[in-house]
């Protein structure tokens, strides 16, 4: 018992895993429907737009999460904008966007006098979360996942049919825009914990586990959470005791975790799958296409647009 | 009006597989009751009565001039169209002939350039609110691979009359277990929406329209890609909502199920060229407007 109670009597290490589950739980359910529409990439852009915005943020003393959301939302409109008024893919536009504003927030770091480690934004600085960082990441946490799970049943129709949403009165450009202000305040929880390079991968690797685990969107939103909690607790851990980048350590057990799931799923693991498709072929419905979601379909002649 | 074996209005239709694919249509149920004759070509119509402000209740929609372009591309020109309630209105027409647009126009999806769309004497943002509005997408349009069961997807029919959380409560509970009885698809609830024959997947999609309530139905190529039984099938159930009152408006280019399934027919080749009973519109003069010479 000792071992896990040993690193509870450091207050840094308490703090450091209460942020991590916590951005890491709120990451997992925000997963679900990225993963579903094929947001895989606005996250990665998403997260990695933000930097500029924290950095300006700093400088000006205003909260970090409203000058992520302001440059989440700039990066989005950018996004759009080029791939609207241009010949260019969804995906080179995401591409050029993203890259410029990351490196846009890295001259800004180099340039702005203070103790703001670039390595702290970039990878994390799990070790130095202060109490009001912790406050201020619980207090995110339970906003943001307020919103969710009350407007779940609506984001799940716009991931699913957006046009039945329209058809029945709701916007989904407001639907979309406010996953993506979500998505904006998770990245500045999370950036603490894992840094904004990884911050990705919790908000991707959890609900692309669920997914191969479930054919039930309720039960995704429960398992993504469960196993993202369980990652970062047992990530922290390890790190503790390996002395390794808990950052890392958190994320290289949820790609683990996928791994396993991935080869081994009940329902979709490509080894037992593979064996019960042998059993039951005739019964296996007709090819299955995945089509693309259509807010992210970059125009009507390129049908397989940007799903991952 | 042809087909004098045509039933009364209101008069039960026949039940499903007494239809079997490739018999005479089982007539296309012109309803005495409302006479105007929809074979009159809506320009002339508009000729006739161009002061009328208020379009006349009795249509459910009611297109008038309507254009709209994508960029540069000039999808529908100047486009009428007017279909009463009650009616089945088939979209007849090539690929990118503007079908879908139309029925895009028609959601209030897409914005027109110029001409005015109306649904039940409203906007249609008005429809949308109500609930009025049904779509029904193409096949291809859909994630089959997204984790909702096939009660889930109905479900979401509800939602336009229900709170902001979209909580279920008992009506809405009743009216979805009504649609899937309805379409046959009860037992298989549970099912996940993709585990379904590409029958059974177009039937959960009108059922999730039977339990919204929707009065006006939009089908996307529903036809696109089914078997001949699921056609027969599928024409019945719609048939079935317009005998109930509904309104069905539905894009093809498969010219075999039109007799059926339709009480009139739009010609679509960038605008409406024609729009009739589906004995005249299927002559080969009428079809080679639209398909060019040589079909049919």
């Amino acid at each position: 018992m000792d071992w896990l109670l040993e690193p509870l009597t450091y207050d840094f290490l308490v703090r450091a895993l209460a942020v991590t589950t916590v951005a890491a739980v709120v990451c997992a359910v925000l997963s679900c429907w990225l993963v579903l529409i094929g947001w895989a990439l606005m996250g990665d852009a998403v997260s990695h737009a933000v930097l500029p915005g924290v950095v300006l943020a700093y400088v000006f003393g205003a909260p970090f999460a409203l000058g992520a959301l302001v440059f989440a939302l700039l990066a989005v409109a950018l996004i759009g904008g080029l791939r609207d008024s241009s010949r260019l893919k969804e995906d080179t536009a995401i591409g050029v966007v993203f890259t410029t504003l990351f490196a846009l927030g890295l001259v800004l770091i180099s340039v702005t006098p203070s103790q703001t480690d670039l390595t702290h934004i970039l990878f994390g600085n799990l070790l130095g979360v202060a109490t009001a960082d912790l406050v201020q990441v619980l207090v995110l946490a339970a906003a943001a996942v307020g919103v969710l799970v009350a407007k779940r049943r609506d984001l799940t129709l716009f991931a699913f049919d957006p046009t039945h949403a329209f058809a029945i009165g709701l916007s989904p450009r407001r639907l979309s825009a406010l996953l993506l202000g979500l998505l904006a305040v998770t990245t500045v929880m999370a950036l603490q914990a894992v840094g904004v390079i990884l911050v990705v991968a919790l908000l991707i690797i959890p609900g692309a586990t669920a997914y191969l685990l479930t054919d039930r969107f309720s039960r995704m939103l429960l398992i993504a959470p469960v196993i993202a909690g369980v990652c970062a607790v047992v990530g922290i851990y390890a790190s503790f005791y390996l002395d390794a980048s808990p950052g890392g350590v958190v994320v290289l057990t949820m790609g683990s975790v996928f791994a396993l799931v991935y080869l081994f799923s009940p329902r979709h693991g490509v080894l037992l799958r593979r064996r019960k498709r042998a059993v039951d072929a005739p019964r296996k419905p007709a090819a299955r296409k995945p089509a693309a979601h259509p807010a992210t379909r970059p125009d009507a002649t390129s049908p397989e647009g940007t799903r991952a | 009006m042809i087909e004098p074996s045509t039933p009364p209005a209101g008069s039960i239709p026949p039940p499903r597989s007494t239809a079997p694919a490739g018999s005479p249509p089982p007539a296309s149920s012109t309803r005495p009751a409302d006479s105007t004759p929809p074979a009159a070509p809506p320009s002339l119509a508009r000729l006739a009565a161009p002061t009328v402000t208020e379009p006349p209740p009795d249509l459910a929609v009611d297109i008038t001039g309507l254009s709209v372009c994508y960029g540069d591309v000039l999808a529908l020109d100047a486009t009428d169209l007017a279909v009463a309630r009650g009616r089945v209105c088939g979209l007849v027409g090539v690929n990118g002939a503007g079908k879908t647009t139309l029925l895009k126009s028609v959601l209030g999806l897409v914005r027109p350039v110029a001409g005015v769309v109306h649904v039940d004497g409203a906007p249609p943002a008005a429809a949308r609110r109500a609930g009025r509005l049904a779509y029904v997408p193409q096949a291809e349009d859909v994630d089959w691979d997204f984790p909702l069961s096939v009660h889930d997807v109905v479900s979401t029919g509800r939602y336009a009359h229900q709170g902001p959380l979209r909580r279920p409560r008992a009506v809405d509970r009743e009216a979805v277990t009504r649609a899937l009885d309805r379409v046959g698809l009860a037992e298989l609830a549970d099912r996940q929406i993709g585990a379904l024959s590409g029958g059974q997947r177009k039937r959960a999609f009108v059922a999730r329209a039977i339990a919204q309530d929707a009065s006006l139905l939009l089908l996307d190529e529903p036809f696109a890609g089914v078997d001949t039984a699921t056609q027969t099938e599928l024409t019945t159930l719609l048939r079935e909502l317009a005998a109930a009152g509904a309104t069905v408006l539905v894009s093809t280019h498969d010219l075999e199920s039109v007799p059926a399934l339709c009480d009139e027919v739009a010609l679509v080749a960038g605008t409406v060229v024609d729009h009739g009973v589906p004995a005249r519109m299927l002559r080969p003069e009428s079809l080679a407007r639209v398909f060019g010479v040589g079909v049919a």
